[in-house]
């Protein structure tokens, strides 16, 4: 098998004094779909921090791209789970999106034909053409969230990160964005932050029960939607199912 | 009162200098504010300004040009105001805090130590358009035009930390850099402005005719625009409403800026869109 995408080994993360992730040990190989599943506080977002470089691990090892996170930054796409931007800023759809062409331009480096092409092309992939000079704060929940969504794809990258991009918009958008990253897929490595757990199962290859400790299932294993159902509407459950084997680092295979 | 109008009075050379420092200086703030308007560091922009006060005492005592003193002082507050809260945790109104009385107080304290008495010091607290030599117009120009360039050079980057820091930071932008870069053209901006409205009042000229751009503007690019625009409208409208009723010029393009804004920030109150 090729180096993995994402290779994390007895990965720990303290905020605050609190752990928030234990000994997670975890690979994602390209063209892998991984699920990321888990309750509120179950480190969710704070993993994919992690894989980005924003979060240093207290302890243990991480590499992207065989590299330190942080450290190719253009080969990664992040939708983040909500924009805590003001929506009085004065920018326009294109704009945000044209942001993710920055891991491609150097320093003081103007954007240029190549970029608008490609930031046109991902507005019509994302269905957003129509909407590219609207200003941001004028875009319903799921326009907004399709707009990350095409700026991610603007950089062109290998590996898509993605917390929780259907948390906030009605289920037409969300079966959208589903189809989206159904076609996505054929080209990029995808990790998935989410808590749909209904429609999950069906797209992904492979899901991780995320409570401060890790669980992987790969498909065709025992867990059927209904299993990943009670799994995840009991957590505590499942936390202490985790602790039991937990930072074994070969789990991703024990539930075949 | 003097009803005299605008062109008449072009005749003097202070009133045709104090027109170039109201639309030299427009262009500075209307750009910079902008940006502290969009990200909201209004009150690090105030610090900056009356830090500079130190700068002012400096340029008294040292019996030199007090325009020349306030730079390293703006200067050091903006980066160190910057990099305290951000490099070393502390929080942000406290650093502000500081830096602001510490400036005023080196600046008290050099203005005492300097032998006679400080002409035009009100002027420096309070602004005095109409006192602007040719020098300091060149100054102000050659500042605006670095603003200019800076901006244009990294519009890009200052555009993805305005509105999104943290994706900046994961597209391999030195965001910190750039945080301080851009504080760094807020206090040569308030070098400028001292001219004209004053330290104390700096503040008002750098987020009043931003703010009100904004409710028209639908471009970062396009606020600046604008803001420049409602900066040099209130500079002048001051500038004349001072000259008819014979008061203060800094104070009266204050006051007129205070007045659209409230006028339109009513006007948003009451649900009146203005975009678009």
């Amino acid at each position: 098998m090729s180096d993995p995408v994402i290779f994390c080994d007895q990965l720990c993360v303290e905020l605050g004094g609190m752990k928030v992730l234990q000994g997670l040990s975890l690979s994602v190989h390209e063209g892998d779909f991984l699920a990321v599943l888990g309750p509120n506080g179950g480190g969710k977002t704070t993993l994919l921090r992690v894989f980005l470089g924003l979060q240093k691990p207290t302890s243990g090892t991480v590499t992207v791209f065989g590299v330190p996170p942080g450290f190719a930054s253009s080969r990664i796409g992040y939708v983040p789970q909500r924009l805590y931007f003001d929506r009085e800023f004065p920018i326009s759809a294109l704009e945000v999106v044209m942001m993710g062409r920055l891991s491609r331009r150097k320093l003081l480096q103007r954007y240029g034909k190549i970029d608008r092409e490609k930031a046109a092309e991902v507005l019509e992939i994302t269905g957003l053409t129509g909407l590219r000079n609207r200003r941001i704060g004028a875009l319903s929940g799921g326009e907004l969230q399709r707009v990350l969504i095409a700026r991610a794809l603007a950089s062109e990258p290998e590996l898509l990160l993605l917390d929780e991009p259907t948390a906030s918009v009605d289920p037409d958008m969300k079966s959208t964005i589903y189809d989206l990253l159904d076609r996505l897929r054929e080209q990029h490595t995808i990790v998935l932050v989410t808590h749909d757990t209904g429609t999950i199962a069906r797209h992904v290859s492979r899901i991780a029960c995320l409570n401060c400790t890790l669980e992987m299932h790969e498909k065709g294993s025992t867990l059927g939607r209904k299993t990943l159902d009670s799994l995840y509407r009991y957590p505590v459950d499942v936390v202490e199912h985790l602790e039991a084997d937990g930072g074994k680092p070969d789990e991703d295979h024990d539930h075949a | 009162m003097k009803i005299t109008t605008m062109p008449d009075i072009l005749h003097f050379e202070f009133m045709r200098n104090a027109l170039f420092a109201a639309i030299l200086s427009s262009v500075a703030c209307g750009i910079i504010g902008t940006y502290v308007v969009v990200r909201k560091i209004g009150f690090i922009s105030g610090g900056i300004a009356h830090t500079a006060f130190g700068g002012i005492g400096l340029g008294y005592y040292l019996g030199v040009n007090p325009l020349v003193g306030i730079i390293p002082f703006s200067l050091a507050a903006a980066l160190g105001i910057g990099l305290l809260t951000r490099k070393a945790k502390i929080a942000e109104d406290t650093a502000i805090g500081a830096f602001w009385a510490a400036g005023m107080s080196i600046g008290v304290i050099l203005i005492g130590l300097t032998p006679g008495y400080a002409p035009n010091l009100f002027s420096y607290l309070f602004g005095n358009i109409l006192t602007v030599p040719s020098s300091d117009l060149m100054l102000i120009l050659m500042l605006d035009l670095m603003i200019v360039l800076m901006v244009w050079l990294f519009s890009k980057e200052f555009l993805a930390i305005s509105f999104d820091e943290e994706y900046a930071r994961i597209s391999g932008l030195k965001t910190v850099a750039l945080d301080m870069l851009m504080l760094c053209l807020i206090a040569l901006t308030v070098v400028i402005m001292v001219r004209v409205v004053g330290i104390v009042m700096v503040i008002a000229l750098l987020t009043i005719p931003a703010a009100v751009a904004r409710s028209f503007s639908r471009t970062l690019h396009g606020m600046m625009a604008l803001a420049i625009v409602f900066s040099i409208v209130f500079s002048i409208a001051g500038l004349w409403l001072s000259w008819v009723f014979d008061v203060a010029s800094g104070a009266t393009i204050i006051l007129v800026a205070s007045f659209v804004f409230l006028v339109t920030a009513l006007m948003k109150a009451r649900g009146i869109r203005l975009a678009r």
